[in-house]
């Protein structure tokens, strides 16, 4: 049977399980409004201010474009390694010079400080 | 029938997942409990106090559970409706999917029928789980912002950094892996362990990539925001992090995505690196000792104590990181990224490139 419809049948059969878990507590549990459950939770203090215009710290996106591009060269190297055995040396030297390019820019994050988290 | 036999492995995997979870709870518990010199929780009883010991298990495993569910599912003022549903979802949606590829048994022989013990036999099994794993950064981020609470949103944030800086770790050590196996499917890295190396010793995936298996465990660890990496869910410090705002089900999907992702970081580790359902020694037909002693045994007893080794390795698994969790202090924030920017991720590429020249040289020793 083709992997990739069995994949479907397990995706199916996971989707309903989360669903009907996702909705377990809307049915089973009780449904009374009142104004002081739905405050979000300070400490006490009245919430500061709404979410929507805060400012994301520009370190988290940083961090996500690094992942990135660590990220893609790793999905690059799956193919290689997979193929490896064909390759020999070959395909070892034609890495290393990818690795190599890769590696010498994270040397350079890392001395510019780009990994530093304060 | 193929459809009924893909959905009865497809259930049968899901049932793994779901039967290890609950399980995982209350070994947490009570595993924690002994290794903090306290008895744990050992309150309920059957019966009405009609049997003379009492069942930790029952709270835990029942109780609690039911207890979640029934709660009132609260959304708070402001928050974005829709995203405050679907991240809980998206938290445990990928989680489950991922034992879809984990292999649990060799091959189940029946009549003329051959079933894999695997709910989906993807040749780029290794692939997805990372790609799975990738999701579930998505059930951290939308869940901190969808609770329009800066405590939740800063969990979030801190959450999907510290998860996305480990998965290059991950990455990297399941690159060795595909390289030392030539493949990355689960089910036939599994099958390549069943050799014997120098005709004694079970060829698994410790002995040839043993840096490769503390990486993935590391990261692993680090990727499920458990201890010692769990600042983002620090108990003393963001309240839940970015689960404050969830109460119910939903609360109860993000306690279970940690506890999957133990089971997954388990199972993977098993199946790579310590032979998954592999026995030593046992084949299809029986047992072949090394010193020249063969045991016949039927297959069907054969399937069953290979899944049986699967759910023992895999335990022993999830205790080892529950033991971990209990017994290290927590890392700071910036440690933790500089551990996994710093440290992980050098270690993982040197690792790369010394397996691949090693397997260049000894051409021949480590054939699939």
């Amino acid at each position: 049977m083709n992997p990739y419809a069995a994949l479907l049948i397990n995706a199916a059969l996971c989707a309903l399980v989360a669903t009907v878990l996702l909705f377990l507590s809307r049915i089973l549990g009780r449904r009374h409004a009142s104004k002081v459950k739905y405050e979000v939770f300070e400490t006490g203090n009245p919430p500061i201010g709404s979410l929507r215009g805060t400012r994301f710290p520009v370190k988290f996106y940083l961090t996500a474009i690094l992942f990135i591009i660590f990220d893609i060269e790793v999905v690059f190297m799956y193919p290689w390694a997979v193929a490896y055995r064909q390759l020999g040396w070959f395909g070892l030297a034609e890495m290393g010079a990818f690795m190599a390019v890769l590696a010498v820019g994270f040397a350079y994050i890392w001395r510019v400080g780009a990994l530093e988290w304060n | 029938m193929d459809l009924i036999i893909s959905f009865g492995t497809a259930l049968v995997a899901l049932l793994i997942c779901l039967q290890v979870t609950v399980l995982l709870l209350w070994v947490e518990r009570k595993g924690s409990a002994l290794i903090q010199d306290r008895v744990g929780a050992n309150r309920a009883n059957l019966f009405g106090g009609l049997l003379p010991f009492n069942l930790g298990i029952v709270n835990t495993m029942i109780a609690d559970p039911l207890k979640l569910l029934t709660k009132e599912d609260i959304i708070p003022a402001g928050a974005d409706r829709f995203l405050h549903w679907l991240a809980p979802w998206v938290a445990v949606f990928p989680l489950f999917l991922t034992f879809a590829v984990v292999p649990f048994g060799d091959v189940l022989v029946i009549g003329e029928r051959e079933i894999n013990l695997q709910a989906v036999g993807l040749s780029g099994g290794i692939l997805f789980v990372l790609a799975m794993l990738s999701l579930g950064v998505y059930g951290v981020i939308v869940g901190g912002w969808a609770s329009n609470s800066r405590y939740a949103f800063l969990g979030g944030v801190r959450g999907s950094a510290q998860m996305i800086s480990y998965e290059i770790a991950m990455g990297l050590a399941l690159v060795s892996v595909a390289l030392t196996y030539g493949t990355l499917d689960l089910q036939h890295i599994a099958r390549a362990q069943g050799q014997l190396m120098w005709g004694v010793v079970p060829a698994w995936g410790i002995f040839y990539q043993p840096v490769a298996f503390v990486l993935l465990f590391i990261a692993g660890i680090a990727e499920s925001k458990r201890a010692p990496f769990d600042l983002p869910e620090a108990e003393s410090e963001l309240v839940a992090g970015f689960q404050t705002e969830y109460s119910g089900s939903k609360m109860s999907m993000f306690m279970m995505s940690d506890f999957i992702e133990v089971a997954i970081v388990a199972a993977l580790t098993t199946t790579l690196f310590f032979g998954g359902w592999q026995v030593p020694f046992l084949y299809r037909d029986g047992f072949h000792f090394p010193g020249g002693l063969t045991v016949a045994i039927p297959s069907l007893v054969v399937t069953l104590l290979q899944i049986v080794s699967f759910l023992v390795k895999l335990f022993v698994f999830c205790w080892i990181q529950i033991l971990i969790r209990w017994s290290l202090p927590r890392l700071r924030y910036d440690q933790l990224m500089a551990f996994g920017w710093k440290t992980l991720l050098p270690v993982g590429l040197a690792n790369v490139v010394a397996s691949a020249v090693l397997l260049l040289l000894l051409e021949g020793w480590t054939g699939t």
